[in-house]
């Protein structure tokens, strides 16, 4: 393999292990604020309980999202020196604003979340917890910005120094709000509070199941349904919307998504395979039409076909056209999943079906697929471009890095990584077999003292 | 001198120091304890040492990621040449980190005693090898890196271990397990605290003894690295103030003053960061052998336009950074106790 093929699967390995944790870390963010907001207001000690119970398990979510985050911005330019220097000016401000505005809010809140529940009042430790999910929130935005304006390049101007051309900025705002920027930050924030609400949802089916914690999985299930569900639905509009932009922005990553070759009307494929050679899909199954109507809102409106594209403008179409059904798919399955559960809660039946709970607790895998697999079709789809339209990816590469160095540092990587997916697995199973804890039903410290009804 | 460097150059270099002079600080202290680590003995010592840095050490690694980020923003040239240059240096470095960072969650997870031995050696191997790979990279950038007329780094790994480098990596461990035990000392009461202090005055005499070998190796073979300062002698009072907070330490100790000791050792670090940005200034990586290739505050620098619009960023976000984490450090402060929580 060349170097530009190890340095790409280098960075789809490490960005997909990280990005297992910070979508459980926005998610988690806000239930945690949920649960302990309705303990102050109800002053249940079980909405005690699962905040604290769930605040273990977000510092150990958030630990790995740390480290393994510090490999991706290091990576930027220890992989991708060229396109660093191309993108610094404007891909920077907002990276620097995430660090500045939004990791140490996370951070520094979080040592108060996980250690002060015996060291300040309640409500300062709400105001904590609200933070820190305040700036796991905020650093999606940032993130998801500086990756949309890789999308959507919008807001500066190319300029030479010296024989390096490089984008500068030219309108702070117009750069923030790119073209696809919010629709991808709405659709991204919305899978992890899924990738959150799933989880908790999965872990309270099981002691459900197990017959243990009952009072406690309960409440934990119902909360956790809530804002799966309403995430889950929300989602059909923000994917939907997501759509909408790319097909005004990025034609060919949406004629990708479908593998749509002609420009004509364009159906919506429910699954198939996609024969790139004959530029036909093989064994799929589709609506006619509803591409078009989509997005148009009209059948019979042609949708740009990958035909216009030459062949090395056009992203690999069978694994976009893949993932990207795949990741409907799951989002359709979890809106079915949601709507089911719900109505079984809703006829008072949720804790009772136990191949219902057992489907739950399989639950925490769907919006993590979902996610990776999302990521996975934007990112391919995306291609050859690095930075759409302006910069390929096969000439950011960092020239002075060898293809021997990526493969012994992808070694590295794989070794560590592994440990570590063994440590969070370990961990979050030790923390999930040992349940709740009894003694937070009694809160001590500062909290013993009740809180306020007003607050 | 330089006249023609735009203010916001400066600010950002400065900035961008303040950046990674807070790293230093912070996970200094974080690498100090884990290079003392395995020199305590007992289970509830070692507990001890890794939860007075329990609350901290993951937030203190955003200094690092932001440092990082800034440096992106506002010098993506040096960004780019630096990390793609050091290249397996700087995967070592993250392999550390990680290393340590895993065995900070796993190590009190089970009781028993080969588990726990086996982690405390992997979190005070992974702790001495990132303060040594941030040392060396620092020791290249003194010293100066080939660098081609494109700015692009032009030697391999092994040219980054050359002696000098290795010196600043071994002084860097020295400073930090300096910074670590005064930092335990603090935070730590009982048998273990007067371990701690015992400690201290070794790893004072330990660090001096490498620092001083590195200041003697830059004047001799380093001339680039105190231009500044002899155009500007009145800078040397930042050598003068490093050694007085340095000697400072033990007299706070002995007076058991623990938090001014740890006062001092702070400013020890930030005049030593301080010295370190007046030498390089106006280079940011020193081009060796040739100079003209150097990237500077000017030619590596971000536009004006994105340099403005990150002062303003940072002018709202710095001060609430300095507040939040004053405060976090005002409610830990206080000694270290056990308790379910704890690793």
């Amino acid at each position: 393999m060349d170097a530009l093929t190890l340095a790409r699967l280098q960075f789809a390995f490490t960005i997909g292990f990280h990005y297992l944790f910070p979508p459980l870390s926005i998610g988690l963010g806000l239930l945690l604020v949920l649960m302990e907001g309705t303990w102050l207001k109800t002053k249940n000690p079980v909405y005690h309980q699962m905040a604290r119970y769930w605040t273990r398990v977000f510092g150990l979510v958030f630990a790995i999202g740390v480290a393994t985050g510090i490999v991706m911005e290091f990576e930027f330019g220890t992989n991708w020196a060229v396109y660093s220097r191309f993108v610094g000016d404007v891909f920077g401000s907002a990276l620097a604003a995430e660090g500045i505005f939004a990791f140490f809010l996370e951070s520094g809140f979080l040592a108060l979340l996980l250690f002060g529940w015996d060291r300040v009042g309640p409500k300062t430790h709400f105001f904590a917890t609200c933070m820190v999910a305040f700036g796991a929130h905020f650093s999606a935005v940032w993130i998801i910005v500086a990756n949309s304006w890789q999308q959507t390049p919008a807001g500066f101007h190319l300029v030479n120094h010296a024989g390096i051309t490089r984008a500068e900025i030219t309108d702070f705002w117009a750069m923030v709000f790119n073209p696809s920027s919010m629709d991808r930050l709405i659709h991204t924030v919305c899978g992890a509070w899924q990738a959150g609400a799933w989880m908790v949802v999965s872990v309270s089916a099981w002691y459900l199941l197990k017959g243990k914690y009952l009072d406690f999985a309960k409440r934990s299930l119902q909360m956790g349904l809530v804002v799966a569900l309403a995430a889950s639905l929300f989602q059909l509009y923000t994917g939907h919307d997501s759509a909408v932009g790319v097909s005004q922005n990025q034609p060919a990553k949406l004629a990708a998504f479908e593998a749509h070759y002609p420009t004509a009307p364009a159906s919506l494929y429910l699954f198939g395979w996609v024969d790139e050679a004959g530029r036909e899909v093989r064994f799929g199954l589709a609506i006619p039409k509803m591409l078009s109507f989509l997005i148009y809102g009209d059948g019979n409106k042609p949708v740009r076909g990958l035909n216009e594209f030459a062949p090395a403008d056009r992203p690999p179409v069978n694994v976009v056209f893949q993932t990207y059904h795949a990741m409907v798919a799951i989002g359709l399955g979890l809106i079915g999943l949601a709507l089911l559960s719900t109505v079984q809660w809703w006829r008072g039946k949720l804790f009772e079906q136990r191949w219902l709970l057992g489907i739950l607790v399989l639950s925490v895998l769907g919006p993590q697929m979902a996610n990776q697999l999302g990521w996975a079709s934007a990112e391919i789809g995306r291609q050859p471009w690095i930075v759409y339209g302006l910069l390929r990816t096969s000439d950011s590469l960092s020239k002075v890095v060898s293809g021997g160095a990526i493969v012994s540092s992808l070694i590295m990587f794989s070794l560590v990584y592994a440990l570590l997916f063994a440590v969070f697995i370990f961990l979050l199973n030790h923390k999930i077999q040992h349940g709740p804890d009894e003694a937070d039903l009694t809160p001590v410290g500062p909290l013993r003292k009740e809180p306020r009804a007003d607050v | 001198m330089f006249d023609d460097i735009p203010l916001l150059n400066f600010v950002w270099f400065a900035l961008v120091g303040v950046l990674f002079t807070g790293y230093a600080i912070l996970d200094g202290f974080d690498l100090g304890i884990g290079a003392l680590h395995l020199f305590t003995k007992t289970d509830e010592e070692r507990r001890i040492m890794l939860n007075s840095i329990g609350p901290v050490w993951d937030g203190n690694e955003v200094w690092l990621v932001t440092g990082g980020g800034a440096l992106f923003a506002a010098f993506p040239m040096v960004y780019a040449t630096v990390f793609s240059g050091f290249y397996l240096a700087f995967m070592l470095l993250l392999v550390a980190l990680i290393f340590r960072a895993v065995a900070i969650e796993f190590r009190s997870k089970l009781p028993m005693r080969w588990w726990r031995q086996m982690w405390d050696i992997g979190f005070s191997i992974g702790s001495v090898l990132s303060a040594f790979l941030i040392g060396v990279a620092l020791g290249n950038i003194i010293s100066g890196v080939p660098l081609d007329p494109e700015k692009e780094f032009a030697a391999n790994f092994f040219h980054l271990l050359r002696p000098y480098p290795l010196l600043v990596g071994v002084t860097t461990v020295a400073l930090f397990a300096m910074h670590g035990a005064i930092y335990g000392v603090m935070k730590t009461e009982g048998t273990l605290h007067d371990k701690l202090r015992g400690w201290v005055n070794r790893c004072i005499l330990i660090f001096v003894f490498f620092y001083l070998a590195v200041t003697v190796a830059t004047l001799l073979y380093i001339p680039h690295m105190t231009e500044t300062l002899k155009a500007y002698p009145w800078l040397f009072t930042v050598a003068v103030l490093n050694a007085l907070a340095i000697a400072n330490i033990p007299r706070e100790i002995s007076l058991g003053r623990d938090f001014n000791a740890f006062l001092c050792s702070c400013a020890a670090m930030i005049a030593l960061m301080a010295l370190f940005g007046i030498g390089m200034f106006p280079h940011m990586v020193y081009s060796f052998p040739h100079p003209e290739n150097s990237l500077t505050l000017l030619n590596a620098a971000s536009s004006q336009k994105t340099l403005g619009i990150m002062l303003i960023v940072a002018a709202i976000g710095v001060p609430l950074v300095l507040a939040y984490t004053a405060t976090i450090y005002f409610i830990f402060r206080g000694k270290v106790k056990l308790d379910p929580m704890s690793y």
